[in-house]
């Protein structure tokens, strides 16, 4: 079997499939038991505590936070009052499955009633329940095996989407690549593969049902069942030289004319160092600071997060690290940030810095750490803030950086508004920086994270070039771009030629954007940059930047 | 049966750790150890998934009952620590 899907980070990956099928389904209403209610009982209860064992030892394995969390879903599962539930119901006659899907229901209604934090907390419940129910009728629990499938070999994950949380404790030495049915250029799976340098393809039609050995070419999007040793030899040569060919580039970021861009790295955290120091980042232009705050009931502490900047800080001694201040809210709740009131809408409702006009103590705290961690270091630090919309929200954020002792304050352009009134919000930071993902899906009216919307997300849709522009605008400030259009090595030369100052990407994307843009002048970027936006379909404005752009060809890019 | 009432200072409320450790505490008790918002009906202090449906929220106030006194300091000094 041979299937096309989207190639979303690039690379070639070979291993076993390893298919997270969908939910485990329903046990039958009414389902009953063969009449030995005691046996039944014991079977009910083995399952649940078979289920907390195992929790608790995944929790023990991964340690820190997942401990913690993985812990309290254990003691959910041993609840008492969950037990008398179980044993109640097979005693009314239903089986050990149904029984436990019933009294699980209880409770999830309850919590997911309330909303909020508790509401969060009924996904957990869903999770142990359906566990519980796979134990019992023979299939594998749900989740994402955190060993190689198969001894020493990395497995090809495929699911229907995947969840961060899922995905918290791969390494490149247990995922070979991944594969989705849903998912687009931007969702959560492509940016965690491009991060950990995996090849990923998504938007791949049918890959549930792939088994056996699997080819997955991130870059075509192809993915090949069972292939010949002979293509996966080939797929692999091709994939080497090309790789070869853009380690060729080495050095700063520039132009063939000797115009620099500084090429820096995105990074969720220290762990992402290496990476980014491998592929020859300048610095950092994004570092997403939510990874300390995700899956825990408290703020981290000032010291902690102090500690983990400083890690980022020392890494570039003589290079610039931007610091994002908390992304949160949307589709990343927390749960002592919650939102004042019900959300229809998350991703338009109170996020990033909007986030902080009601927990200022939040965002003091976070700038203090970061004022802690800079002091008596050579790094470049400077603060920006996401979800900016007005010059007035930009000055606010400014003068609270320059109050904790920051010098270097900017914003970010995710929303049509600020991108359209950028020399306003200019004059009140010292830099801007464009969040390309987020400015799509604001500027398209497009959910970032599904799937059949994903055309609208296209970087090359002539209308969010139009919106890049204004947001270089006329003011002169640093103008960088952070978001996932950066990769492209094309899109990272009609960024420059609209202006841009800087790009910052997942690491491994440094080199081939590296080797595109030494390749080509200012003036060709320029030429490029004029041809997109002077066409009107996004495949057209590719082909037009493309044309203008001959060195591309010759990297095989 | 003894009791002791405290207010939760925690930011979070009784949920997420502060609820853990509570339950983990209150399930070593041998007899009943019930929790309750005062003038609502008591819930068992064991069960976290109970303590976790009272949604205590911060500045609100508990009724921690059971018959073993110093287990209930033990409840009241997790149930009321920042």
């Amino acid at each position: 079997m041979r299937l096309q899907g989207v190639g979303v980070s690039t690379g070639v990956g070979y291993g076993p499939a390893y298919v997270i099928s969908d939910a485990i389904p329903e046990p039958p209403a009414g389902e009953r038991h063969d009449g030995d209610a005691e046996a039944e009982q014991d079977r009910a209860a083995q399952a649940v505590e078979r289920v907390a064992e195992d929790l608790e030892l995944r929790g023990s394995k991964a340690g820190g936070q997942a401990r913690d969390v993985l812990g309290a879903l254990a003691m959910m599962a041993r609840d008492p009052g969950l037990a008398v539930e179980i044993k109640d119901l097979v005693a009314t006659g239903l089986s050990a499955p149904r029984a436990i899907f019933e009294a699980f229901q209880k409770y999830r209604d309850l919590l997911a009633a309330a909303g909020g934090y508790l509401g969060e907390r009924a996904a957990d419940l869903d999770d142990i329940r359906d566990r519980a129910v796979a134990v019992l009728t023979g299939r594998r629990m749900p989740g994402v095996p955190a060993e190689p499938a198969d001894g020493a070999r990395p497995y090809v994950l495929v699911a229907r989407d995947l969840a961060p949380a899922d995905t918290a404790l791969l390494t490149p030495a247990i995922v070979a690549a991944f594969v989705t049915e849903d998912g687009g250029p931007t969702s959560h799976t492509a940016i965690l593969a491009r991060a950990m340098g995996v090849p990923a393809v998504v938007a791949c039609h049918d890959a549930l049902s792939l088994t056996g050995d699997l080819l997955v070419d991130g870059g075509s999007g192809l993915v090949v069942q069972e292939p010949a040793s002979d293509e996966v030899s080939s797929v692999r040569q091709a994939d080497a030289s090309r790789r070869a060919l853009l380690e060729a580039a080495t050095g700063p970021g520039r132009t063939a004319d000797g115009h620099p861009v500084p090429l820096l790295a995105n990074v969720g955290g220290p762990a992402d160092l290496e990476l980014a120091l491998r592929n020859g980042a300048e610095g950092v232009g994004l570092y997403r600071t939510e990874f300390l705050f995700l899956d825990r009931a408290e703020a981290p502490t000032a010291a902690e997060q102090a500690e983990a900047y400083r890690a980022v800080l020392e890494a570039f001694p003589d290079g610039k690290v931007v610091v994002r201040t908390l992304d949160a809210g949307a589709d990343k709740p927390l749960a002592f940030l919650p939102p004042p009131g019900e959300e229809p809408n998350p991703a338009l409702g109170v996020r990033g810095l909007r986030m902080f006009r009601i927990f200022p103590d939040i965002m003091s705290g976070q700038l203090g750490a970061l004022a802690e961690a800079a002091a008596g270091l050579t790094a470049q630090v400077q603060v920006m803030a996401p979800m900016v919309a007005t010059a007035h929200e930009a000055a606010w954020f400014a003068a609270a950086c320059r109050t904790a002792g920051l010098r270097e304050a900017g914003v970010m352009i995710e929303v049509p508004a600020a991108a359209l009134r950028s020399d306003d919000l200019a004059a009140e930071v010292d830099f801007l920086s464009i969040g390309t993902n987020d400015l799509a899906q604001y500027t398209f009216a497009a959910d970032r994270q599904l799937g059949t919307l994903s055309k609208l997300q296209n970087a090359w849709q002539p209308a969010l070039l139009d919106m890049i522009a204004a947001a270089v605008g006329s003011h002169g400030k640093p103008c960088g771009v952070c978001g996932e259009a950066a990769a492209d090595p094309a899109m990272a030369c009609v960024l420059v030629g609209l202006g841009v100052t800087s790009l910052s990407m997942a690491a491994p994307a440094l080199p081939a954007v590296r080797a595109a843009l030494a390749g080509h002048t200012r003036e060709q970027c320029r030429a490029a940059a004029r041809a997109a936006r002077a066409a009107t379909t996004a495949d057209q404005a590719r082909e037009a930047a493309r044309g203008m752009l001959p060195g591309l060809g010759d990297l095989g890019l | 049966m003894a009791e002791r009432k405290v207010t939760v200072v925690a930011e979070v409320g009784l949920h997420a750790r502060p609820a853990a450790t509570f339950v983990q505490a209150a399930a070593k008790a041998e007899g009943e150890v019930t929790i309750a918002k005062p003038g609502k009906d008591p819930v068992n202090a064991k069960s976290i998934l109970a303590v976790m449906g009272l949604d205590v929220r911060q500045g609100e106030e508990v009724v921690i009952a059971g018959d073993d006194e110093m287990l209930l300091d033990e409840l009241a000094a997790i149930a009321s620590a920042p």
